[in-house]
């Protein structure tokens, strides 16, 4: 069994009027079966309202399967004797990182998580230099986090939850509002920490080109899971994507454009260094 | 007919310790009918600007006049200058409250003292301009989608029937076809009425593919101010303030930095496709 491991996932909530009068049922996550081996990224697609969201607070026991069984390291997240060994074990980052920053210093909103779970002094402080030296922090460690940049915020909460040494991190649209530079640096981070660290990582984004170097791709669509596969595989079905209001990065998109205009380039291209690759082999001039 | 900024400075917070210079001497003219995009990284005076544009914010020193008139003169009716210069704030959504669709958007042109008549009209119209069908106006706004709630907000701007329309970061947190349907439908809302349009954006993407003039703000200054084949040129320059270029600008440089001998001032998909395509010393298989 992998790190993170659903069987037939069902997640259904009940819709209420004002008056609380029951209007009908949605089922948010449509019988997902998920197997994430430790060490891996992995990326989740999938429109808005599509249910990938949902799907991620099962990871962490936010929420609870209607139907099914979500294992975490092992662990039933039903059991509540486990559960903040689960949260323990798989942080989780959100979109807005205002949302999330509650020190007054950087350093003391990233030993929050640690000194919560009743970690020596001493070791909360190692784990604070360890986790902001991650993410590239380290010397705004004294700053006031209402001063960071959005990018630099989130690798902040970034960093709260790796102090808390998870084996899984789970980031449900961490660069949604970012700038260019903004996304680049978090992306970054996170790749190191799944490189570097091993850490498990599972990236829920809206921006394709983020996810290119992740192991496995999936993508969501009414609940359950439309498409899997890896990064080359998921692209190179381009009009499939754009059924489920998805898209493809630029480079594999123009790639796309090129070969419907007759060109004969490999499906899939990921990026610019294989673009240009395979447009140079077919130069005359060199 | 235009809004100008006659050497614009805003400092924050002016008297005490933590002064913040946020616009610095910034000059601009925004003549009708343009489609402008304002790029810039997180803090770098865009929102600032644009609260400056429809006299949210007063400048510490420099002028504003829209239409030739000083908006911030004694007798200035700064209620008027709100309808005519729209602005959707981010995540406008937030903003909504009334129990139906169609009262939200009702709620702007109210306001402005209209009759019910007229008010209803011109939601009405507001509405079909953003595509929320019918069926849709007497749902509650809450039950709608992301995106759709978000066109019903922009919805409520339009009924006030602003001269220029200022949006903030539109499609940030929605996903890709959500984005191009909101920026098709202001494009083609522009087409039809001749609005000006500014959007603020952080794709890059986005604004090479519908706008016709960039402005670039650095540290409270426009850095550029041109078409945006002229200010992606400079993406060096712009990856060091925190931005970049659209990926395709990077796939042309990298084409021509192996020989290739393509443009490299192409911002779009198409053009580059066209490009490649023309570009007649590549086999076609």
């Amino acid at each position: 069994m992998g790190i993170i491991k659903t069987d037939k996932l069902v997640f259904e909530y009940i819709r209420r009027d004002e008056e609380g009068n029951v209007e009908g049922i949605t089922r948010a996550v449509d019988e997902v079966d998920l197997d994430v081996k430790q060490g891996d990224f992995i990326a989740i697609l999938g429109h808005n309202g599509s249910g990938k969201s949902t799907l991620a607070k099962h990871i962490n026991a936010i929420l609870y399967p209607t139907e099914g069984t979500v294992w975490v390291d092992g662990m039933d997240t039903q059991d509540e004797s486990k559960l903040w060994n689960i949260r323990q074990e798989a942080g989780m980052v959100f979109q807005n990182p205002d949302n999330q920053i509650i020190g007054q210093v950087v350093e003391e909103d990233v030993g929050f998580g640690p000194e919560n779970m009743g970690v020596p002094t001493k070791e909360i402080w190692e784990r604070v230099e360890e986790s902001l030296k991650a993410v590239g922090m380290y010397e705004y460690r004294k700053h006031s986090p209402n001063k960071l940049s959005g990018g630099q915020k989130q690798r902040v909460s970034i960093a709260g939850v790796i102090a808390m040494h998870p084996k899984c991190i789970v980031l449900d649209e961490p660069t949604a509002m970012l700038d260019p530079n903004g996304r680049k640096e978090v992306i970054r981070a996170v790749r190191a920490l799944n490189d570097v660290e091993g850490i498990t990582v599972i990236l829920i984004t809206h921006y394709m080109e983020e996810i290119i170097h992740a192991d496995m791709v999936y993508v969501m669509d009414k609940g359950h899971v439309a498409m899997e596969g890896t990064p080359r595989e998921i692209f190179s079905r381009v009009e499939e994507l754009k059924d489920l209001r998805l898209d493809v990065p630029q480079v594999t998109l123009l790639a796309y454009e090129l070969q419907q205009s007759g060109m004969d380039l490999p499906d899939g291209i990921l990026t610019i260094k294989e673009l240009t690759e395979a447009l140079a082999a077919k130069y005359k001039g060199i | 007919m235009s809004l100008i900024l006659d050497h614009v400075n805003y400092i924050y917070g002016g008297d005490t310790a933590l002064a913040v210079h946020a616009l610095k001497d910034v000059n601009l003219v925004i003549p009708d009918g343009q489609f402008i995009g304002l790029i810039g990284h997180t803090g770098s005076g865009k929102s600032t600007l644009v609260q400056h544009l429809n006299g949210l914010i007063k400048p510490t020193s420099g002028s504003i006049y829209y239409n030739g008139e000083d908006i911030h003169a004694e007798d200035y009716d700064k209620k008027k200058l709100r309808s005519k210069v729209g602005l959707v704030f981010q995540y406008p959504e937030h903003q909504l409250f009334e129990i139906d669709v169609f009262k939200d958007v009702c709620f702007g042109p109210k306001n402005l003292g209209l009759s019910k008549q007229e008010t209803e009209l011109r939601a009405y119209a507001a509405l079909k301009q953003v595509g929320i069908e019918d069926q849709y106006f007497y749902q509650s706004p809450f039950d709608l989608s992301g995106g759709q709630k978000r066109r019903v907000a922009i919805a409520g701007v339009l009924a006030m029937k602003p001269e220029i329309l200022i949006l903030d970061e539109p499609t940030a947190g929605l996903d890709p076809k959500g984005r191009d349907e909101i920026l098709d439908q202001i494009a083609q809302l522009k087409e039809e009425t001749g609005i000006t349009v500014i959007l603020v954006s952080h794709s890059m993407e986005d604004v090479a593919k519908y706008v016709e003039r960039i402005i670039v703000m650095n540290r409270g200054s426009v850095l550029y101010d041109d078409a945006p084949r002229e200010v992606f040129q400079h993406y060096q320059e712009l990856e060091q303030v925190g931005l970049a270029a659209p990926q395709v600008t990077y796939i042309m440089q990298a084409l021509a930095a192996r020989g290739i001998p393509v443009r490299t001032d192409v911002t779009t998909i198409e053009e580059a496709r066209q490009e490649i395509c023309s570009c007649s010393k590549f086999l076609r298989n």
